[in-house]
């Protein structure tokens, strides 16, 4: 029985065996990535389109970059360059770019839940999740568990060594993707998930987060921290009624410095990007050998890679020859 | 409000049992020129009389929507006064209210005047609602005594709440001199702000900006402050939340005039059923938590609630497979409405019908006391507005079934127990056996 469920929507529908199967295949795929020829024929012959509705560089031409390591077709649809302009509905172009035989779809969304909607539209495509409103972001938060993985068990360990790791998750959870497949991805493998924020930056209600617990107090939180993963202020989303000023946001809540300096040894320091050095995190505290913000990007694209690689794979005879 | 159009031909209403606000007997119901001609037991048919059984039925007043979204003029892909009429004939209403956030808005004598024009041919009454405010916009009053005028007793600007209490005050003291009643739908825009949902532990969940009870029960205390002060009677739409429920109980306890209603839906189904992320599970307000359909249920009960109206808002297909957040809100109800309320709500037939026909046909001054036509009671020289209701029959909600222009209705697939099986509109069976005749 294949842990991987057909559509990637929510990192919950993966389950722990799922995420370590995801976490395996990416071992292999990291190694790929090493190679004078990063490329592998795993998906030749397979196409994935990226249907982007919303600003991103990183996650899109890392989804990008793996289905071409793969040796994927890939089709780009970004609005600004699509019909998506001309009025045409979403389902429209979801079941469009279906009938031009395309197998995977990788979708962002700025509406919480259009994934789910189109998994529903389409007949036989694969979707994948690449962030979806407030909801959720599943691959963000499996490469998290990548490196996190790499920087406390290092190599091809399973995921052992997550369960029982202090993780601290800062800022703005209320409008965060990362945060809330954070949350299940971290508690999913026995991590123990504390939320730093001010109250307007959490979500209304946490019934029912797998969380160790809520704190208003950075300062304090640091100190015991094997994780701690900073979240953007997402001003674009409204967080910007929700503190009275970037200035005390980054006075409260900031990663400066100073608070860098009170963390244990071998805490790291993760960001899902984009980053705005000065307000979440100081720019000294982005360059420190802790923060492990470059490994984050470096191992998405062989997280992706795996993603694409299991979702597609199934009941294909092509599924063992990637290595 | 006049007499009925035309003279129908003679019906007996034969074997079932009449349920009306004086209790209940078994009565056959001769019907003849738009009114109840005769109530008794084993009455005869009149010569070329349509017969229409009513053996294990009940026969009711006819139900009286206070909350319709016809969406003429302006919405006509979505639902016609015509196909709304005839979507309330099959739900067993007898008239209906239409709100009147319509495009034009009904703000105006002449825009009144227009959609009572295309309701002339209709299977069902249509008293219209005015807006109180010009454009629905919240700061200039409509011209109220105009449209009352023409017969308008309910004046709301529904779809959204008049923001602003000076103006909302000053719509009280104005529409008092004229007898009318001002309905609000409670929701405090700068807190509802951009929600989709009701704020709670699913919203929080699936990422969904959230609509919490709290912007329904400001307004819904600051309206009953306002309804004391001015004395005009001030009726909640769609009640939603355990503490709207609770302020009003208060309210009526310390003898505020305020009227509230409860749509089928609040009852019926809960903010789980958005999990999915489907839109024709997005309504404002939104569906609620359990602990608020509970005391929904107890609203209703203790007649804290004074009746169930639907809230109907058609909408096309296409504007329900957009993104949740895009979507508009609303869903059918006309056709669904007594069935789930017998379903759900565990109450006595009687109460049920209540709730449905002459609490808010007294409300909405329909009813017989108030010079209407409406509400019943049923008997000789009453006109005759009547619903036959099989309530033990058990029927599926098939959405290309139904006689709305639209298909939003969340309820598809559902077995309901109780069933329209005929509706009589001033004397005219315009629903035999559950199917529309015109």
């Amino acid at each position: 029985m294949s842990p991987i469920p057909r559509h990637l929507l929510d990192v919950g529908d993966l389950g722990p065996d799922g995420v370590a199967e995801v976490l395996r295949v990416a071992d292999s795929f990291v190694e790929v990535g090493h190679r004078a020829n990063p490329k592998v024929p795993a998906l030749r012959g397979r196409s994935v389109a990226t249907l982007f509705f919303e600003d991103s560089t990183r996650t899109r031409v890392s989804f990008e970059t793996a289905a071409k390591r793969l040796s994927a077709d890939v089709l780009s649809f970004a609005t600004g360059s699509s019909s998506l302009n001309k009025g045409e509905s979403l389902r429209d172009t979801v079941e469009t770019i279906e009938a031009m035989g395309i197998d995977a779809i990788v979708i962002r969304h700025p509406s919480s839940g259009a994934p789910a909607q189109v998994a529903r539209w389409v007949q036989s495509c694969a979707v994948v999740n690449a962030g979806d409103g407030w909801h959720q972001h599943p691959t963000q938060a499996l490469l998290d568990l990548y490196t996190v993985r790499q920087a406390f068990g290092g190599g091809d360990e399973g995921t052992e060594r997550i369960s029982g790791l202090r993780v601290v998750i800062v800022g703005d959870v209320r409008h965060s993707r990362v945060a809330r497949s954070q949350v299940a991805a971290y508690a999913g493998l026995g991590a123990s998930v504390t939320l730093v924020a001010p109250p307007t930056l959490l979500p209304p209600s946490l019934e029912g987060w797998p969380i160790a617990g809520v704190s208003h107090d950075l300062d304090r939180a640091l100190r015991s921290a094997d994780v701690v993963s900073l979240l953007r202020l997402q001003a674009e989303r409204g967080s910007g009624q929700c503190v009275p000023s970037l200035r005390e946001y980054t006075a409260c809540f900031g990663l400066t410095a100073r608070r860098a300096a009170t963390m244990e040894p071998g805490t790291i320091i993760l960001h899902p990007g984009p980053m705005v050095r000065g307000v979440e995190i100081a720019s000294e505290v982005a360059e420190l050998p802790s923060a492990r913000i470059t490994d984050q990007v470096t191992n998405g694209v062989a997280v992706r890679m795996a993603v694409l690689f299991l979702v597609l794979g199934q009941g294909t005879t092509e599924g063992s020859d990637h290595g | 409000m006049g007499e009925p159009a035309a003279a129908a031909g003679a019906v007996l209403v034969q074997g079932g049992t009449v349920v009306d606000a004086t209790g209940e007997r078994r009565a056959d119901v001769v019907v003849a020129g738009g009114r109840v001609q005769a109530v008794g037991l084993d009455l005869t048919a009149p010569p070329g009389a349509h017969v229409l059984d009513a053996g294990g039925c009940v026969v009711t007043p006819g139900l009286v929507d206070l909350h319709t979204h016809l969406r003429e003029p302006g919405g006509e892909e979505s639902e016609t006064v015509e196909t709304g009429c005839r979507a309330a004939s099959v739900g067993g209403f007898t008239a209906v209210v239409a709100m009147p956030n319509t495009d034009p808005p009904l703000d105006s004598a002449a825009a009144v005047r227009a959609v009572l024009d295309l309701a002339r041919a209709a299977t069902a009454e249509v008293a219209v609602a005015g807006a109180i405010t010009v454009g629905r916009r919240g700061e200039r009053l409509a011209p109220m005594a105009e449209m009352a005028a023409l017969g308008v007793r309910i004046f709301t600007d529904d779809g959204a709440g008049v923001q602003s209490a000076g103006v909302m005050r000053r719509a009280l003291e104005y529409g008092g001199a004229l007898g009318v009643t001002l309905a609000q739908h409670c929701e405090d825009a700068s807190l509802a702000g951009g929600g989709s949902m009701h704020e709670g532990s699913w919203s929080s969940r699936l990422g969904v900006p959230g609509i919490p009870g709290l912007a329904e029960e400001v307004m819904v205390a600051r309206d009953i402050a306002l309804a004391g002060h001015t004395g005009t009677r001030v009726h909640f739409l769609h009640l939603s939340t355990a503490r709207s429920v609770d302020l009003v109980r208060r309210a009526k306890a310390d003898g505020v005039p305020v009227t509230a209603e409860a749509a089928p839906h609040h009852f019926a189904l809960t903010d789980s059923d958005v999990s999915g992320y489907d839109p024709v599970f997005k309504v404002n307000p939104p569906l609620r938590s359990q602990h608020d359909v509970e005391a929904i249920v107890v609203g209703l009960a203790d007649g804290t609630i004074d009746a169930i109206a639907t809230d109907h808002a058609p909408h096309p297909p296409e504007s329900k497979d957009l993104p949740f957040d895009q979507a508009p809100p609303g869903m059918l109800g006309l056709e669904t409405a007594l069935s789930l309320a017998i379903t759900e709500l565990g109450l006595p037939l009687r109460q049920v019908v209540g709730l449905l026909s002459w609490r808010p046909a007294a409300i909405a001054g329909l009813d017989v006391a108030s010079g209407g036509e409406q509400g019943g009671p049923v008997v000789a020289g009453s006109p005759a507005n009547l619903c036959v209701i099989d309530p033990v029959a058990t029927w599926t909600v098939d959405p290309s079934a139904l006689a709305s222009r639209s298909r939003n209705t969340p309820y598809a697939g559902r077995t309901l127990t109780g069933r329209v099986r005929h509706t009589l509109f001033r004397g005219e069976p315009v629903v035999v056996d559950a199917v529309a005749q015109r």
